[in-house]
């Protein structure tokens, strides 16, 4: 879609700024935001690109570089750490030949080591994109990820 | 509309759903469900009913709780109560429709409980079953039950008419309902409702505005998110009916992105709540105005904090501000502001439901009905529970946890997530409401109870804490920003075995220190995991720094593994399997692990046949006795 088509879904005011960061993020195909998405936003709520660029760099689900189609998000919080979170994550970057932060070769996928989830009762948990996985097995992860083209 | 049509409308929809003649299954589809397979189940019971010859609904719920038994699959029939299976496969969903559906047969494996009049067969009750017995679910009532994306299922279920009454009553009327039903704030520090917004109330401006703090991130907690996700027309009806008793008439849900479920829910249901005229303009014609809009998070756990929340609305970095002014009196836009949790939004909707007195029958003196709490950790049922306040830690581990996993012996729970802390087992007795935590050196908290094991260090576990809290510090109070930075740096040089007992004194220092200068409940709050585990788990910390050993062979640095010289068959399997070359012997010769070279990976002890068990770990650090 068009920067300018995703800017007429939202009012001028202030309190629009983050929702209109998520729908900029979520059309790029590479997952991030391009300073041109920074530039409309700021011309959209006539405010200026440094607080934008103040704004984005506070929030960890915003990226100004480019990543991979798709986002694993793994959760790292004490209660998936006490479920072996960490064999998970060993695994995955096996699997993907990825370090967290990193993009796979094939631009596939991005890993992101994240905060609770919010999943403890299915811990250990991580999400790709919006889908949530839970009860994780290290002996899982390569079906998963065939799901993701 | 009228509302007394809406009703009339939703009791026939729901009653012809229990008493029709259509059987129905119910699938619990909440994260829970759907991370154990929900979405395949239901795939299946369409394919399979849209190719049967019966005539049957699939109905998508939320989350009863026990999370550890889903898939759950509930069976309406006529003439039968609702009959809850758990662990269900999807091969079980064709026995199930091959048994209710042609032959009129009920499968009684799996079964968990039945809801409902049940004479003609002898099943458990549901809420009588020893998970379910100790719980009210004053709160959680319709999560799992209803579907929560249809409007109707909530209003015949007592839904909305919280509002109507409300309506009905003069504002003040509606505070001093808050105030008979003694309900505190949900999202831990336990402030009295009534009171917040009677400040809020008393001030003299045109405007003002209601937030629900939906940012839930304290690591082990995920009530609001089933809340959400299982019953989203609750939080709405509670948020009208404070922002009529505040007098605001536009109110925002602040949920973290985290959360793409319960969003997708919460905004079905404003646009449902919006078309019956329960949301918006002059609702149910009583002159009342209220609208909601929904503002999402971006990863920034600090914006749970509320002035840094409201400054995230504001489209700036969700950084904390100063209090005074409180944001009941300058807050959003510094106008006066209420920001309530999403449970106790939701027990406002309840307490407006039911009679007067309802509410505070449950719980005790100070801390009155019930609260909802997250019970992970190494607990037999995870899940969601809801309990009368009052009830012990022991009643919530064993009866309704069923116990500490495997057998393991209990060590402690953690209340409050990173602002809270670790109850040793010793004091598990003590009731769970705001005073009796608060004595403890814990707090409420929003309700995550993480249950810790023999297996757990409780040195590490601070250490993970503090980590959380440095990492999520916004950085704008030097307190906070490097005071978290120094206790990390010595939490990590005792774990490393280079801890010294002035350390031990410096924490506590540091500690007091930072919860005295911080700007925002995140610095004030962020040393408690710390100081509670130097206060109940003292002798850990010693046995970390002056024996160098750690008692629950967590941290790396101080713990060995070694080979059983009477185990040991020399199969050669962890010779291979040693990613360092740490382990020395030809196949069918004793193997040996050089100590200097082994990085304690563990790779070693997994690789061992059970059999042969021949590894084991110690506490302790070989190279350092040496």
């Amino acid at each position: 879609m068009e920067r300018s088509e995703i800017l007429k879904q939202f009012g001028n005011d202030d309190e629009n700024l983050i929702n209109i960061l998520h729908a900029l993020q979520n059309n790029n195909s590479q997952n991030y935001l391009e300073k041109d998405d920074l530039k409309a936003a700021a011309n959209h709520l006539n405010i200026t690109y440094s607080h934008i660029y103040g704004v984005v760099t506070y929030y960890t689900m915003f990226s100004l570089k480019p990543r991979g189609k798709n986002i694993i998000r793994i959760c790292n919080s004490p209660v998936c750490d006490m479920e072996k979170s960490s064999d998970i994550i060993t695994k995955i970057k096996k699997i993907l030949s990825i370090g967290v932060g990193e993009i796979s070769k094939d631009k596939r996928f991005s890993l992101e080591l994240s905060e609770c989830l919010g999943q403890c009762d299915i811990a250990p948990g991580m999400m790709i994109n919006e889908d949530v996985y839970g009860n994780l097995h290290n002996a899982d992860l390569a079906s998963i990820f065939e799901k993701y083209k | 509309m009228n509302i007394k049509k809406l009703i009339k409308e939703a009791s026939a929809e729901w009653s012809d759903l229990l008493n029709g003649p259509v059987p129905a299954f119910l699938v619990g589809n909440a994260t829970c469900g759907r991370s154990a397979g929900a979405g395949d189940i239901i795939e299946k019971l369409k394919t399979e009913i849209s190719s049967g010859e019966h005539k049957c609904r699939v109905l998508e719920v939320g989350c009863i709780g026990m999370c550890f038994l889903e898939p759950i699959v509930s069976v309406y029939r006529p003439g039968y109560p609702l009959i809850v299976y758990g662990k269900v496969e999807e091969k079980d969903v064709v026995k199930m429709i091959e048994a209710f559906l042609n032959k009129g047969e009920i499968i009684t494996e799996n079964i968990i409980g039945v809801v409902g009049p049940n004479e003609q067969i002898n099943l458990p009750d549901l809420f009588s079953i020893p998970i379910m017995k100790p719980q009210k679910r004053l709160v959680l009532n319709n999560c799992g039950i209803i579907d929560p994306t249809n409007l109707n299922h909530y209003i015949a279920n007592k839904g909305y008419t919280g509002l109507q009454e409300a309506l009905q009553r003069s504002s003040q009327d509606v505070i001093e309902r808050l105030k008979e039903s003694g309900l505190r704030g949900r999202g831990g520090a336990g402030f009295p409702t009534w009171r917040k917004w009677q400040f809020c109330k008393d001030q003299d401006n045109d405007t003002k505005y209601l937030i629900c703090n939906a940012d839930e991130g304290d690591p082990g907690a995920f009530m609001n998110r089933s809340l959400l996700e299982g019953d989203p027309h609750s939080l709405i009806e509670g948020m009208v009916i404070a922002g009529y008793a505040i007098g605001a008439s536009m109110g925002y849900i602040y949920c973290r992105a985290e959360y793409p479920l319960a969003l997708e829910r919460l905004r079905l249901a404003i646009s449902q709540a919006e078309e019956k005229n329960l949301l918006g303009n002059d609702i149910m014609g009583s002159g009342i105005n209220f609208k909601l809009k929904v503002k999402e998070g971006a990863g920034a756990f600090v914006c749970g904090e509320e002035t840094a929340l409201i400054a995230s609305i504001e489209g700036e970095r969700g950084m904390p501000r100063p209090r005074p002014p409180f944001p009941a009196i300058s807050g959003l836009w510094k106008n006066p502001t209420i920001i309530n949790n999403v449970e106790s939004l939701v027990s406002v909707a309840r307490i407006l439901q039911n009679e007067p007195g309802w509410f505070s029958k449950y719980g005790t003196k100070e801390s009155k009905g019930t609260k909802t709490f997250a019970l992970v950790g190494k607990v037999k049922n995870t899940g969601l529970i809801e309990v009368p306040m009052g009830t012990t830690l022991r009643e919530i581990i064993y009866d309704i946890g069923g116990g500490v996993d495997d057998g393991k012996q209990l060590k402690a729970v953690q209340t409050g997530g990173p602002s809270g802390g670790c109850v040793p087992a010793s004091m598990i007795d003590i009731p769970v409401d705001y005073e009796s935590l608060a004595e403890a050196g814990t707090i409420m908290g929003s309700g995550g109870l993480v249950v810790m094991d023999e297996d757990n260090c409780m040195v590490d576990v601070a250490k993970f804490f503090i980590d959380f809290a440095h990492k999520e510090s916004c950085g704008e109070c030097a307190p906070c920003r490097l005071g978290t930075k120094q206790m990390l740096a010595i939490l990590e040089d005792i774990v490393a075995g280079k801890g010294t007992m002035e350390d031990l004194d410096l924490l506590e220092d540091l500690g007091k220190g930072i919860m005295k200068g911080s700007l925002c409940g995140l610095g004030q709050t962020a040393p408690n995991p710390v100081l509670t585990t130097l206060r109940y788990f003292g002798d850990e910390y010693i046995e970390h720094i002056q024996n160098k050993r750690c008692p629950a062979k967590v941290c790396r640095d101080l713990k060995y593994y070694e080979i059983l010289e009477d185990k040991c068959t020399g199969c050669h399997i962890c010779f291979k399997a040693c990613p360092v070359a740490a382990i020395s012997g030809n196949p069918k010769d004793l193997h040996k692990i050089d100590q200097e070279l082994c990085i304690k990976c563990g790779m070693c002890l997994d690789k061992c046949p059970v059999k042969f068990s021949a590894i084991e770990v110690y506490p302790g650090n070989k190279v350092m006795e040496d």
